[in-house]
């Protein structure tokens, strides 16, 4: 496997570190003006999302790690395994829970998502920041209601329980940022 | 995205322009001669930890500071000398850092490296407006009151053990590839650093003999170690300069580069050719001298709390 020197170090680059992979996320060098310098990173595992901080002495290297992240289209679910397929090559993944588990609920066929391969093996599944889904639940909209921040739960097609402003139907389009959860406008 | 525009705002060029100009002035009032010195040169630096550029068409290198051509100057008779110059390190980019720089770097005959501090005390307060006054430590000091280390006497794995207590952030891997000097280092930068005060200057002094460099080595008496008479200068956890007492004696300015040289090739890293000018005018002698080196981009970083060197650049290495 190939390896990186520090001098390669810039944010994004993924290696291996205790057997787990992991991605830079910012890179300093820490260097006396007479005296060892040091790359001081904040790195994030990519199996648990855990973000801690490093330092290496420079000129050391680390074990590159096989990850590559692909977009791909959502299938479907059997039960077990979430399968996404690469649109070129028609190439299907299959991944399990722990890979899927903080998706699921934005998880919809025939969108494209981010899959991160580990040795060829899904890792993490990454959505768009913004999906447009369809209100599945929710209490019937009052109309002339638009308060400012007043809200009523709805589940959206995915499964995902939102909150959307109070004149919102049952059966709208919506659009949603997936980072916060957090309702944006209705769908144009 | 590239961008043709520079990083600094026209504010930034014009404080850095006043800042130059009351350095300028503060020498001038105390009969201090600016001088130049060439940037390139037939020899180069031959610190292991500072790497220089090379023009390998023509052999020659660009400086990493004006030291051996300004002592040269020094040995000549010069008095009393300043210099505000670019300086090129290779390898080293980052928030902090940028390889080309501008470095200030002056000699006081006749002063001690305590006197200098003082000097240089003045000189930032003045430039940073800084009202607290300033934090003196020796290196001893601030390694036994925070670390409970003796710097000079720890052995290897007291300070392997030391930096998995104090900093187990740092990679440690193979033991036998990390130095004492290293050890120090990382204890230095990711312990010690960070706990100095962001209002005051901090200066520590009295290295450990092995980071001497060309500062002159003070003799171990019965009761103290031998210390290199070497002084660093921060502001919060920002190093800002690096002083001496100048090595006078020209064998053991000799000793230092042959080791230098000696310790590059043991790591494999370039081996640049002797400066034998800079020997020769050591062969000559240079007079009791303290001299020192600031990094300009640096203070200006510290004074309009800037967080990335390219913030006071006009156009940073990416963009050059």
């Amino acid at each position: 496997m190939a390896s990186y020197s520090t001098s390669e170090f810039r944010n994004g680059l993924k290696f291996m570190l205790d057997g787990a992979p992991y991605t830079i996320l910012d890179n300093e060098l820490v260097k006396p003006g007479k005296g060892q310098a040091f790359n001081r990173v904040k790195i994030r595992n990519l199996k648990t999302g855990r973000v801690i901080d490093k330092t290496w002495k420079s000129g050391e290297s680390v074990e590159a790690a096989d990850v590559m992240e692909i977009d791909m289209e959502y299938l479907y679910e059997d039960g077990e395994f979430w399968h996404f397929m690469e649109p070129e090559s028609y190439e299907q993944h299959a991944a399990d829970k722990n890979a899927v588990e903080d998706v699921i609920k934005w998880l919809k066929p025939q969108e494209i998502y981010q899959v991160t391969l580990w040795n060829g093996a899904p890792l993490s599944i990454t959505p768009p920041n913004f999906v447009e889904l369809k209100i599945t639940e929710c209490d019937p909209g009052v109309q002339g209601n638009t308060a400012q921040g007043a809200t009523k739960p709805a589940i959206v097609e995915t499964g995902a329980a939102i909150k959307v402003p109070l004149f919102v139907e049952e059966g709208e389009v919506v659009k949603i940022d997936t980072r916060s959860g957090e309702y944006l406008s209705r769908a144009k | 995205m590239l961008s043709w525009k520079p990083t600094a705002n026209l504010e930034m060029l014009k404080m850095r322009a006043q800042m130059l100009s009351e350095v300028r002035t503060f020498f001038s009032q105390r009969g201090v001669l600016e001088v130049e010195t060439p940037a390139l040169s037939q020899a180069a630096n031959s610190d292991p930890y500072i790497e220089s550029f090379s023009l390998s068409n023509h052999q020659r290198f660009l400086h990493t500071s004006p030291e051996y051509a300004m002592k040269r100057l020094l040995a000549a008779g010069s008095g009393d000398i300043y210099q505000i110059c670019k300086v090129w390190r290779a390898e080293e980019a980052g928030k902090n850092h940028n390889p080309e720089f501008t470095l200030l770097e002056w000699y006081r005959v006749g002063f001690s490296y305590q006197q200098l501090m003082e000097e240089v005390e003045l000189l930032l307060r003045s430039l940073l407006s800084l009202k607290k006054s300033s934090k003196f430590y020796s290196y001893q000091q601030l390694f036994i009151e925070f670390l409970q280390i003796n710097p000079h006497k720890a052995d290897h794995s007291t300070l392997i053990n030391g930096v998995r207590e104090n900093a187990p952030d740092v990679e440690i891997g193979n033991e036998a590839n990390w130095s004492k000097q290293d050890l120090l280092d990382v204890l230095l930068t990711h312990c010690l650093e960070p706990l100095f005060n962001k209002e005051q200057l901090t200066f520590i002094y009295d290295y450990p003999v092995t980071q001497s460099a060309l500062a002159n080595v003070r003799p171990a008496t019965p009761t103290e170690t031998a210390v290199a008479e070497r002084f660093e200068v921060y502001l919060g956890k920002r190093e800002l300069g690096n002083g001496y007492q100048e090595l006078r004696s020209a064998e053991g300015n000799a000793q230092v580069i042959a080791n230098e040289l000696k310790q590059r090739a043991q790591h494999q890293q370039v081996i640049p050719p002797k400066d034998n000018y800079f020997l020769q005018a050591m062969e000559h002698g240079i007079p009791f001298t303290s001299g020192v080196a600031i990094g300009i981009d640096r203070l200006l970083m510290c004074k309009f709390n800037k967080k990335h060197i390219q913030q006071v650049i006009s156009f940073p290495w990416d963009t050059a």
